[in-house]
């Protein structure tokens, strides 16, 4: 079973922003949703962007570079044959935690 | 088959993309006469107008040769054709053999035999040479007078005007381009061509060219002398026959030519304007296509009949729309006029079929009249007609239907194109059918062709949220009515912003410009520029451009820079074009840091904001200085920092027209000129080049800071996002934009001005200084990570693992 992993304060990542964070090694974006949390790994499929700098909405996020955009709680590109790993994080007395999913994602071809 | 065009101009490239078209094999060789490859003649009167460079006219990059294996040997005229043993002697004296020849060696302009048209001064227009010694004459001149009342002389003197040089058109009949035009629609053209200061002097035919060393006026019968010190000679035009005589093939006006292009060598063709088809010489573009496209089809042994084409011409003046087709007077015509408006639309008639039109400050359905006269279609109602075309609309026009007539492209051609090779944009269709290559007149056909199999509808409005339909105008009112301050309220209200987000950054936009920037900041509206307030890059890194006002830096803040350059290893320091330091490959955690070591403000060269004003030394060094380019400048640009606009704003103040800091090409551009300064908009020098409109001129800088903070403010509040100066101002037109930045009776620009200072005073003249006042805990950095002992699934409430699982 993978540990879990402490990563900062529900404060730190603002309504419908995301920030990044290095978990096992591991870069992953965590947001803020209307309705909670939502982590995936940081990298987009297609050029390495940076998804903790995207643009939220509707439970999606929108790499800066080139626009892919996915679904937080799927992993699951809506523009494109790409996906990311989604982890697991939850909120605890306004603390923030993340446990990483197990498998690996295939990069997008 | 070894095929030899003779001739680099629009008649050789159409010969040659016409073969190569029907077959990859043939090996074909183009010498050109001109040092340079085929270019757009028809459109040298841009050149001469200074809206564009040789280079744009450009017909087909140095690629399209290669690619297609086409022979082009420029600067290399042919001194001799023996058509009997297929040689060809250059003027090199080297031979090329070849089965088969194609003329094109198209036309040079008719010089009249009269005193005096070899002095100094007197210019043909006929090619790039021209143009520039005519501009460079007109820089200096008192007054220019072009000889010569049609077309071509009327697009020179239009260019000539354009470089506020006083012209004069001297035309030797009694109305303007009397082969193409009826009383009624010359009698139109002659005040708006006034109107554009173009002085028309009719019934005048020069007598004599006089001068003393170097011209100084014109002498015409009867005895009536013109002063001026520069002329124009564009009389018409005489088909280069010199080759084609030499080799003993019969000519007349033209290299006469049977309908299937041959001469009277079987082995020799000719198109183009050196060609002479039953009887006539075309000295129109439109032709040449249909000919090569015959010549080729004759070359490969394809039988094809050339049947003569209907002359058709347009007018290439800014700010007059004048085409005409055919017969401009016949039997029968039916004419639809308003004087007040400068409308005239005429059908001739001839037989009870459609023989003309002549079409003068409207031109709508000019393609839809041009096919009726093409099949010569029987018109039983010519009013009726008229009228169709006046409402005609793409999806009207039939596929046969020539829209672009440079570069001879039907509808049919354009739907097919953008069917087969999925196009979505104008830009693509044009880039792949070269239709709006041209002239670019049929440009807007164009779109509403692409639009019409696309599926969009024509005349979609822009939506600022395309996910809810809502334009920017539909949600600055609900903005209004409901008093709202933040993207979230807007998105609450209707929807905006929702479901993809992707507008989220106009709708920000909107909200801090209907409120004057006392909006609600919400970040995550934000593009991750503007929440760390750097240029994101490939990497994931940024780039920081600190301000430097009008491009005036000084010692302690390059010292500075290259300390900061070395304390964070930046890995590229380079400089802008908009006379800037870029440090390039900034993590976004270092970015507080290396802006409290530069202790310089932001220069908001990652937002959709305002850039920087370029300038010139001006009158601080330059000799030629008009204008104090640098304290303009400079003033202007912290007048407009820290506003942010539709989309980026670059400026430029120039001490002289000479226009060393590019200001014909920005969005706002402030030039000095003797007794004042000029101010253009709507310039460009990116994917698009455009020399600005001159919006006005006035007499201090302080009057030309404040007519351009009067547009900016304008173009903030009416642009779509995303919609540069230069779309806007085409899009609303130079004249309304000149009415609600410079009319002062209105109240507008005092309104303008007002709002801007409103805007102003709130806005962040630097972002920067969240370094010190965070927006947010973790703005620049990231998430701290520590193990920690919890059973997450006792917890569980996030998002489900996975999706692959």
């Amino acid at each position: 079973m993978i540990g879990t992993t402490h990563v900062g304060s529900a404060a730190d990542v603002p309504m419908l922003e995301g920030r990044a964070a290095t978990v096992d090694g591991r870069r992953i974006a965590v947001f803020r949703l209307d309705d909670g949390f939502a982590a995936v790994d940081h990298a987009c499929p297609h050029a390495g962007g940076p998804l903790s700098d995207g643009i939220v909405a509707a439970g999606c996020v929108t790499c800066p570079l080139h626009g892919l955009r996915f679904d937080l709680y799927t992993g699951v590109a809506a523009n494109g044959d790409a996906r990311v790993a989604v982890h697991e994080v939850v909120e605890r007395n306004g603390e923030l935690y993340v446990r990483l999913a197990a498998v690996e994602m295939r990069p997008a071809a | 088959m070894r095929i030899l065009v003779v001739g680099g101009g629009i008649a050789g490239q159409a010969v040659c993309e016409a073969i190569r078209e029907r077959d990859p094999d043939a090996a074909i060789t183009m010498l050109c006469a001109e040092p340079r490859a085929p270019y757009d003649r028809v459109r040298l009167s841009y050149l001469l107008a200074g809206e564009g460079t040789l280079e744009d006219l450009r017909l087909r990059p140095d690629e399209w040769y290669t690619d297609r294996r086409v022979d082009v040997r420029l600067g290399a005229p042919a001194a001799a054709l023996d058509p009997d043993t297929g040689i060809c002697t250059l003027d090199s004296g080297e031979l090329i053999e070849f089965d088969r020849v194609v003329l094109a060696t198209g036309s040079d302009a008719l010089m009249p035999p009269i005193p005096g048209i070899e002095l100094p001064g007197v210019f043909a227009f006929r090619g790039p040479e021209d143009c520039e010694q005519i501009v460079a004459g007109a820089a200096s001149a008192k007054r220019a007078a072009v000889i010569g009342g049609g077309l071509l002389g009327l697009e020179a003197a239009r260019g000539l005007a354009g470089h506020d040089c006083p012209v004069s058109v001297v035309h030797l009949m009694g109305r303007l381009m009397e082969r193409q035009l009826d009383d009624g629609a010359a009698t139109l053209l002659r005040p708006a061509m006034e109107e554009l200061g173009v002085e028309v002097l009719l019934e005048r035919s020069t007598e004599a060219i006089i001068g003393n060393g170097r011209v100084s006026g014109l002498r015409f019968v009867g005895g009536e002398e013109l002063e001026c010190d520069l002329v124009v000679v564009s009389i018409g035009i005489r088909a280069n026959m010199t080759l084609a005589r030499g080799a003993g093939l019969e000519c007349e006006r033209g290299i006469v030519v049977d309908d299937s292009m041959r001469t009277s060598h079987a082995s020799v063709l000719a198109v183009g304007e050196c060609a002479q088809h039953r009887g006539i010489v075309y000295g129109i573009v439109a032709p040449i296509h249909e000919q090569a496209a015959v010549a080729a089809q004759t070359l490969l042994g394809h039988a094809s009949a050339y049947e003569g084409s209907v002359m058709s011409a347009k007018l290439k003046v800014m700010g007059i729309d004048l085409v005409t087709v055919g017969a401009a007077e016949g039997a029968g015509a039916a004419v639809v006029a308003d004087d007040d408006a400068g409308v005239y639309r005429k059908l001739v008639i001839e037989d009870g079929r459609a023989a003309g039109a002549v079409l003068l400050g409207d031109t709508r359905g000019h393609e839809l009249l041009l096919l009726a006269v093409k099949e010569r279609r029987e018109v039983g109602d010519p009013l009726a007609l008229l009228a169709e075309a006046s409402a005609a609309t793409a999806a009207d026009l039939p596929d046969s239907a020539q829209v672009c007539n440079c570069n001879g492209v039907c509808k049919g051609e354009i739907l097919a194109a953008v069917r087969d090779a999925g196009l979505r944009t104008p830009q693509e269709a044009t880039a792949t059918t070269r239709a709006g290559a041209g002239c670019g007149s049929c440009k807007p056909l164009v779109a509403e062709i692409v639009r019409l199999e696309t599926g969009d509808t024509a005349d979609a409005p822009t939506y600022l949220c395309p996910c809810r339909r809502q334009t920017r105008e539909e949600l600055a009112a609900v903005m209004r009515e409901q008093g709202l301050e933040s993207v979230s309220e807007l998105t609450a209200a209707c929807g905006a912003g929702r479901d993809c987000g992707a507008c989220k950054p106009g709708l920000a936009y909107l909200v801090s410009e209907v409120c004057g920037n006392r909006h609600r900041e919400e970040r995550h509206a934000r593009y991750i520029n503007d929440r760390v307030h750097a240029n994101i890059q490939n990497d994931g890194t940024f780039s920081v451009i600190p301000r430097i006002r009008g491009g005036v830096t000084s010692a302690a803040e390059l010292r500075r820079i290259a300390d900061v350059a070395d304390k964070y290893d930046v890995p590229m320091v380079k400089i802008t074009g908009g006379q800037r330091i870029d440090l390039l490959g900034i993590t976004k955690e270092n970015l507080p840091r290396v802006w409290e070591d530069l202790d310089m403000p932001s220069g908001h060269a990652y937002a959709k904001a305002v850039r920087t004003v370029k300038t010139c030394v001006g009158t601080d060094f330059c000799r030629f200085g008009l204008g104090d380019a640098i304290g303009v400048g400079i003033e202007l640009e912290r007048r407009m920092e820290g506003l942010y606009t539709p989309h980026k704003v670059k400026a430029a103040v120039t001490g002289c027209p000479r226009n060393c800091a590019e200001a014909y090409v920005k969005d706002i551009g402030v030039v000095a000129i003797e007794g004042g300064w000029e101010i253009y908009i709507g310039g460009a020098a990116g994917s698009r080049v455009r020399k600005g409109d001159v919006l006005t001129t006035v007499e201090t800088g302080e009057q030309a800071i404040a007519v351009a903070l009067t547009f900016l403010q304008h173009y903030r509040e009416n642009a779509d996002y995303l919609e540069r100066t230069y779309d806007y101002v085409e899009r609303a037109g130079l004249e309304l934009v000149q009415a609600a930045v410079l009319d002062e009776q209105s109240g507008e620009p005092a309104r303008l001005r007002e709002r801007y200072e409103i805007a102003r005073a709130a806005a962040d003249p630097d972002p920067w200084r969240e370094r010190r006042d965070l927006v947010s805990p973790r703005q620049f950095a990231e998430l701290d990570t520590e193990p920690a002992d919890l059973d997450l699934v006792a917890l569980a409430t996030g998002p489900p693992q996975g999706a692959e699982r």
